[in-house]
């Protein structure tokens, strides 16, 4: 029995431990405190798991029908008070045990992280779009796409909105997961204690290149970050509004540089902003339908469109065939 | 009529091409089969237009198990798409359909009408009643769910699936960034399956309230009656908001107007906030049916009556009141603030508690029972640990910091499979196999019947267990591939054979339907299972006026303690009355077929030609209006002679369980 445990376990490992669990082995702060809870929540999960199954292997055992108790009629019983408040009470107790943490840690997820809150954030601003990341450090007046640079052990505040989908920013060894969506703006504090290089990647399904909408976090020291920057300024191209624009279009795009950042025009955080949407680029599989043009697209002139008439003939025609009802 | 006949049918893929050439043979066939037979007059007077509870029942059932291969048929294409990375099987936009109209159809198409038509079959034979309340609203609640599924179901073939997920957020699932018409079929035809649900609510509210059998107080009825009652409640508190939901996408969708579009002030979190201010309810409306077929397997099969009767009715009004105030758990990522995520993560956590309860409970009724191992019971029993993983990581996933980290990924999707395949996919087997000599008379192979449970069992635990690690590995759903870097190929490979067995599992299920109803001794008793409530003191299968007589309740498992007083097969002749009965009415598939028909045209954005089918819709109401035809009697001799038939051939039937 023993030996067949071994071998299970032998035979588990590699598919177990193959690879490191990625919420298990937290690069910062913020996400060392949320493994903080989980293992926390495992250890009374654990428990619930070992006395239920325990209690259900015990009784399905020992109360089975075996050819003896042919005939045998057990007795009626309708239950046990105190016994009913006993199986209340304790997973009350339970999920008290769970509800203080897990409080604790959403309000200390909203602020600086414990060590770095006398520290100034440096400012990224995080524009997801079909598919890619756009990162904005207005300071450095930098933009990047599909990587984003920081400098280790620094407070990061990254400020996020959406050009487009509702997406979910998401880089598991640094922090956990927060939407970005067109006209809000959401905010993350991350500090990566030491230089590495991080994956990134949206977790909210946004269409077909959804998949491979990946980002790397680099981690540098101090130096390197400002070497960088350095580097950018003198080598990157000058980010234009036509190539920001060709860049919201519905593509993938593999790493990019400017130097400018898009918020001189537009933050799509903005609930005034234009909305940037090109539905006729999404045209392909099935069956095409009708479109619709609105006046704060970026494309529009803020005259009025020819669409809106037939639109109210369809209305018009439609709410017709349903009040005959009436 | 502005529609590109010939841009319809999509095209391209052999998989579908070969689904078409499928479809097609498959219509025609029956088609022949129907007419080689002379079976339309039959099929039309016995089904079509029944409005008889349990044969509604059965064609719901039926629905479910072709959905379940359906629903099937998708999740074996995502398993094997993501077997190996980067795997080109299926491209993206296939991959997101399929896991689109997986969602859907498993939980409304598939999880739904398996669990309505157990409740159609089984709830009035409970509580001792000859039909529903409104018999043929039962017929249309039917005919429109399944007009909504066939609509639904089309569209992977004809103008192409819905591609945002069963969630369709916003604004992914608006004309911005999904200009094809896939969305519009998830807007109508969930609404027409919608509204269908909706009746089916009310109807089990009335019918349960209002007639129950002499004695019947509401703490004597049976456990699934009262999950069956809860549910009715949350369906009839939860789908308007998702009929609200559906007609405003709808709106925006085929007419431009804003209400969770990006531009022009719309707001996609509206759409989030209303889709799961029903889509967590509904996810209750599935699991409490459930837990009441659980509760009626393991008390008949421990041989005891349910322990803690009292706080399982208090556990279920708890979770039904819960369920409505934990909507925001779906999207703790949304940046609702602190406050109001401990607020709901407090709320969601509590639900385990009136959970465990019911867990406790049902393993001390099977304390000092004496517990059968017939199939019916296997997957009751296997319900209770894998259900409990389900529920332990519910309460991981609830804790909304640390949800940030599982969010969206497998870890999640692992959960949920875990709480719905154990919580409602094993319960509707489990009351398949309990009820269904009550439903046609034979019993289902109890060999084939654990292989099927093993297969199933075993095959879940190997898809799904993987699929926890995945996700904290930071593999996400959705994606239709990943890398060969990410190291997630070994679990996912596991995972994909572990799919297979699974559908083997289910494989063996059909076939034991086949099997039995080719081969099945038809001498089965009406009380195979010795069990203990109300529907098993009618013949197997039941006869169509349900009770000769209707019984007198004296106390909770009414039938069981007849049995102890030698009770249950005395019938006096001189009690019979005539009985009303309700006729047979083909407004409700007429309907079905209108709706679809209108249904069809708006998602295909034809608006006149769905104003003038929508006129149909209008007639049928009319014609409605001026029936006058309200039932007729079965006479006392009839009743006498179907009695004397059953009752006198029970002597020589077969007991299954001694």
């Amino acid at each position: 029995m023993k030996r067949l445990f071994s071998l299970l376990v032998a035979g588990l490992l590699p598919l177990l431990g193959g690879c490191e669990m990625v919420v298990f082995q937290p690069q910062g702060p913020a996400a060392r405190s949320i493994t903080e809870l989980i293992n926390w929540s495992i250890w009374w999960m654990l428990l619930v798991v070992v006395v239920v199954f325990a209690l259900f292997a015990y009784i399905v055992w020992k109360y089975r029908d075996r050819p003896e108790r042919k005939g045998e009629e057990p007795p009626e019983e309708h239950g046990s008070t105190v016994l009913e408040i006993v199986w209340t009470v304790i997973p009350i107790l339970i999920v008290i045990a769970l509800t203080i943490p897990t409080v604790r840690t959403l309000y200390d997820l909203e602020k600086p992280p414990k060590g770095y809150e006398d520290q100034e954030p440096l400012v990224i601003h995080v524009t997801s779009a079909d598919w890619k990341w756009i990162f904005s450090y207005p300071e450095q007046n930098i933009e990047t796409v599909n990587y984003v640079n920081i400098p280790a052990n620094r407070l990061v505040l990254f400020k996020m909105t959406s050009a487009s989908t509702m997406q979910s920013f998401w880089v598991p060894a640094l922090a956990g997961q927060k939407y970005t969506m067109n006209k809000m703006e959401t905010e993350l504090y991350v500090v990566a204690e030491r230089p590495g290089s991080y994956e990134g990647r949206n977790t909210n399904f946004n269409g077909r290149g959804y998949a491979h909408m990946q980002f790397e976090v680099l981690a540098q020291t101090p130096k390197e970050f400002e070497k960088w920057v350095q580097e950018v300024k003198q080598k990157a191209p000058k980010l234009t509004k036509e190539k920001y624009e060709e860049l919201l279009l519905p593509t993938h795009l593999g790493r990019l540089t400017f130097i400018g950042t898009h918020l001189q025009w537009v933050n799509h955080a903005d609930a005034h902003s234009k909305t940037y949407t090109n539905p006729e680029l999404y045209r392909g599989h099935g069956y095409q339908g009708k479109t619709f043009t609105d006046e704060d697209n970026y494309k529009s002139s803020s005259s009025s469109n020819c669409n809106e008439e037939d639109e109210q003939q369809a209305l018009e025609s439609d709410s017709g065939g349903e009040h005959h009802g009436h | 009529m502005g529609i590109k006949w010939n841009e319809m049918l999509v095209g391209g893929d052999p998989l579908l091409v070969g689904s078409q050439i499928a479809i097609v043979l498959t219509v025609v066939a029956i088609v022949v089969g129907l007419t080689y037979f002379k079976k339309w007059g039959w099929l039309w007077r016995e089904w079509l237009t029944t409005v008889d509870h349990k044969k509604i029942g059965i064609m719901y059932i039926l629905s479910g198990v072709l959905m379940f291969f359906r629903g099937g048929m998708d999740g074996l294409l995502m398993k094997a798409q993501t077997a190996r990375p980067e795997m080109s099987f299926l491209d993206a936009q296939h991959y997101n359909e399929i896991f689109t109209t997986h969602g859907v159809i498993m939980i409304l198409f598939m999880a739904m009408p398996f669990l309505i038509g157990l409740m159609n079959v089984v709830v009035p034979l409970q509580i001792g009643a000859r039909d529903v309340a409104f018999p043929q609203l039962n017929a249309l609640s039917f005919w429109l769910f399944f007009s909504g599924a066939m609509l639904f179901n089309i569209s992977f073939v004809v103008g192409g699936s819905p591609d945002a997920g069963w969630t369709s957020y916003f604004p992914l699932a608006g004309k911005e960034f999904s200009p094809g018409i896939g969305n519009n079929y998830y807007a109508i035809a969930l609404q027409i399956a919608g509204l269908g649900t909706l009746m089916t609510g009310i109807n089990f509210i009335v019918t349960i309230l209002k007639m129950r059998a002499p004695g019947m107080t509401l703490m004597k009825m049976p456990m699934f009656t009262w999950t069956t009652l809860i549910t009715s409640i949350i369906i009839v508190a939860a789908f308007p908001i998702f009929t609200v939901a559906l007609a405003l996408m709808t709106f925006d969708r085929l007419y431009g107007t804003h209400f969770f579009t990006l531009s022009s002030g719309g707001s996609d979190m509206l759409w989030a906030n209303l889709f799961w201010l029903w889509g967590h309810p509904e996810v209750y409306i599935v699991i409490l049916p459930a837990f009441g077929i659980f509760s009626e397997v393991i008390a008949t099969f421990s041989r005891k009556t349910l322990y803690g009767y009292t706080s399982m009715v208090i556990s279920i009004v708890g979770i039904a009141f819960l369920s409505m105030i934990v909507w925001v758990h779906h999207f703790y990522t949304m940046d609702a603030g602190p406050a109001v995520n401990s607020f709901f993560s407090i709320t969601t956590m509590l639900i385990a508690v009136p959970t465990g309860v019911k867990i406790f409970n049902w393993l001390f009724t099977m304390r000092k029972g004496r517990i059968q191992f017939t199939t019916a019971m296997l997957w009751a029993l296997a319900f209770v640990p894998n259900f409990v993983i389900g529920g332990v990581t519910g309460v991981m996933l609830a804790m909304a910091a640390a949800d940030f980290q599982y969010h969206n990924t497998l870890f999640l999707v692992a959960h949920f499979h875990y709480v719905l395949i154990p919580g409602v996919v094993f319960a509707v087997f489990a009351g398949l196999y309990y009820w269904w000599p009550k439903m046609f008379g034979f019993m289902l192979n109890e060999k084939l019947g654990k292989y099927h449970f093993w297969l199933f069992t075993i095959g879940f635990n190997v898809t799904f267990m993987p699929m926890f690690f995945l996700g904290l590995k930071g593999a996400v759903r959705r994606a239709y591939t990943y890398s060969a870097e990410s190291g997630f190929a070994p679990l996912f490979l596991v995972s994909a054979i572990g799919s297979i067995i699974l559908a083997i599992g289910f494989a063996v299920f059909c076939y034991n339907i086949y099997w039995s109803f080719r081969y099945a001794k038809r001498n089965v008793s009406h009380d195979p299972w010795d069990a203990r409530t109300l529907e098993w003191m009618t013949a197997s299968p039941v006869q169509f006026y349900n009770f000769a007589v209707v019984p007198e309740v004296k106390q909770l498992d009414a039938f069981w303690h007849m049995k102890k007083r030698g009770e249950t097969l005395t019938l006096k002749e001189s009690d019979i009355k005539k009985i009303h009965m309700p006729s047979n009415s083909g407004l409700p598939f007429y309907m079905a077929v209108v709706f679809g028909i209108t249904g069809f045209f708006l998602v295909f954005e034809a608006h006149i030609a769905a104003a003038v089918a929508a006129i149909g819709i209008v007639v049928g109401l009319i014609i409605r209006s001026f029936d006058y035809n309200d039932g007729y009697y079965v006479s006392v001799d009839e009743i006498k002679q179907t009695e004397r038939t059953w009752r006198n051939v029970e002597g020589g039937t077969e007991n299954h369980v001694g």
